[in-house]
């Protein structure tokens, strides 16, 4: 009995299929997270986009469920994020336990000011189910469900796709290809592309059910609970009253006999206690890997999302990557689309994604090993910090359930400019994510500019041109000490809200060409 | 940065060996390991500089 109710998205008979055939900018495969945010992302800069789909509904199941800040921010560019904050549950505690006993208390965001909360819980079908809708009221958005790409062939300036449909199978030829088609990927083996990495085996039991119960918001972490005490059990609220509980079951479980109701019904009845009442929502049992492609650009394909990198779910690491993979794809490809860039550029969203793919994994693979450590010594260890944990603050710090998604930084990528020595205390610099802030009653990521956006602090006449966005704030507030403003302070903001260079003092000069470095001019 | 200190720095060494050795008289190996690996995160938070950890790490991998 599920809280959801799955729809089918009805099929269209394409054009293709009576002979109109014409070549397009971007195709892209899969209707996930990333490829219905890349097309809305190309929308807003002006690219019309194919997205194909063999399936005709949401993700089934909730899947990936902690929808991050950055995505979010993400998502409100396109006038959806209040609709996810509004039905899902907003949270930024958790508390850890170690038996019966809490020895670690987190906040993932502990000072006010932002647009929106560190995290909001919401299904993967919810969040699939406002990109659909979306995406279906974008006139450049042609979304295909029952579209199943069967064969890819790379030309040097385009690629070739044949696609199957019930109606039978058309050809389709896209400038750029982008695969958006997940862990496993399609496109990627039609293509023969490596996917390297290392494969985990410890099992991992999901249960969501809904409890009839009053529910905690904040996520529950326990190391040898009472009712699960040789390993590890995760509990995070979705919306719908849902409760995600994940049971950590070790190398030798039988995943067929963990899967029968019966038995996630017992490890449940230890949990909650004999007066609980629960339905089943959906339930799996999972083990994962942590892979990377060598490159995310191949010839005129590009790949996003899982199809790219993959990790363990602690950290919320995989859905919240590949928002910001599209995010930082989609204005390089449609500058380069508009012949305003080099094809360069789209190396850069290679070099900067999978330094953060890197990263994501190198996080992800430390909280599996804390979480389920792979030798004595490594258990040991772990037990160590969470006995100490108690009495001893340091060692909460060395706690890992997950170290939660937050924005990568992309150190020296070749279209950043470096601070000047010395000039900067604190701040986001080249590389890292902006920071949001109010400004009037609003928000500043209300403010930014599709394009690139200049942050002037205090006085100034410059003009860098018509397609930046340019914002004047006084040198005061929270604003301010967020930006380690001065008078005369200036950042420049890529259109991915990623910082591309920042100033004392403004001069046009250095703005154009920081604008032109940002743009791939040097490459 | 600092470098790991390879000359004395205590002043009663034999007394400070022996209640490391002491501490671990009453306990059997996986008792030993356990409370090794509290023993080396409280000293290792105690130092603080990473360099002087990690060097300390190649030291005792000898």
């Amino acid at each position: 009995m599920s809280t959801y109710t799955y729809r089918h998205y009805p099929y269209r008979r394409p054009p293709e299929l009576d002979g109109k055939t014409m070549r397009r900018p971007v195709v892209i495969v899969g209707a996930g997270l990333a490829g219905p945010t890349l097309a809305l992302e190309l929308a807003q800069h002006g690219v019309a986009t194919i997205v194909l789909d063999e399936d005709d509904t949401v993700s089934v199941g909730s899947r990936s469920i902690c929808q991050a800040k950055h995505s979010l921010e993400i998502w409100d560019r396109f006038g959806i994020a209040q609709r996810m904050v509004d039905k899902g549950i907003t949270w930024e505690q958790g508390e850890v336990y170690l038996g019966d006993k809490p020895v670690y208390h987190f906040n993932l965001q502990p000072e006010p000011g932002h647009k929106f909360p560190a995290f909001v819980n919401l299904q993967q079908y919810y969040v699939e189910q406002y990109l659909y809708e979306r995406c279906q009221a974008e006139q450049l958005i042609d979304l295909r469900f029952r579209n199943k790409v069967v064969a890819v062939a790379q030309e040097p300036d385009h690629v070739e796709l044949e696609v199957e449909t019930p109606d039978g199978r058309y050809a389709l030829q896209a400038d750029w290809l982008v695969a958006c088609d997940g862990v496993r990927s399609p496109v990627r083996h039609m293509l023969g592309l490596p996917f390297e990495g290392e494969v985990f085996h410890d099992q991992f039991l999901i249960a969501d059910i809904r409890l009839l119960d009053e529910l905690p918001k904040e996520r529950r972490f326990w190391f040898y609970p009472p009712f699960h005490p040789t390993n590890s059990v995760l509990l995070h609220r979705q919306a719908d009253n849902v409760l995600r509980v994940d049971f950590q079951l070790g190398r030798d479980a039988d995943a067929e006999e963990e899967k029968k109701s019966e038995n996630i019904d017992r490890r449940l009845r230890l949990m909650f206690g004999p007066q609980a009442r629960w339905q089943h929502e959906w339930s799996s049992v999972y083990t994962f890997t942590c892979r990377m492609m060598p490159r995310f650009v191949d010839g005129r394909t590009i790949f996003a999302g899982d199809a790219a990198h993959v990790v363990s779910p602690f950290g919320a690491r995989g859905g919240n990557a590949a928002i910001a993979d599209v995010d930082n794809l989609a204005w390089k490809l449609a500058l380069v689309l508009a012949g305003r860039a080099p094809a360069a550029l789209l190396d850069t969203y290679c070099s900067e994604r999978r330094a953060a793919a890197r990263e994501n994994i190198l996080n992800s693979t430390r909280s599996t090993d804390f979480i389920t450590p792979k030798f004595p010594a490594s258990r040991a260890f772990r037990d160590a910090a969470l006995t100490l944990a108690k009495d001893f603050p340091f060692a909460r710090a060395l706690i890992n359930s997950g170290r939660l998604s937050v924005p990568t930084v992309q150190p020296g990528s070749p279209l950043d400019t470096a601070d000047r020595n010395g000039d900067w205390a604190g701040g986001p610099g080249p590389g890292q994510a902006m920071l949001d802030a109010p400004i009037d009653g609003g928000w500043l990521i209300d403010h930014l500019g599709r394009d690139f956006s200049l942050l002037i602090f205090g006085e100034s006449a410059i003009d860098p041109g018509s397609d930046v966005t340019v914002l004047r704030f006084a040198a005061d507030g929270l604003l301010q000490k967020r930006y380690d403003a001065r008078p005369g302070t200036a950042y420049l903001v890529r259109p991915d809200r990623y910082i591309a260079a920042r100033w004392r003092t403004l001069e046009p000069a250095k703005v154009g060409a920081a604008l032109d470095r940002a743009r791939g001019g040097c490459l | 940065m600092t470098e790991l200190r390879r000359t004395l720095n205590l002043a009663r060494p034999d007394d400070v060996y022996n209640a490391i050795v002491d501490a671990h008289k009453d306990l059997n190996d996986a008792e030993c390991r356990d409370f090794d690996a509290r023993l080396i995160l409280l000293l290792a938070n105690h130092i603080g500089d990473e360099s002087v950890i990690r060097e300390a790490l190649q030291a005792a991998a000898r």
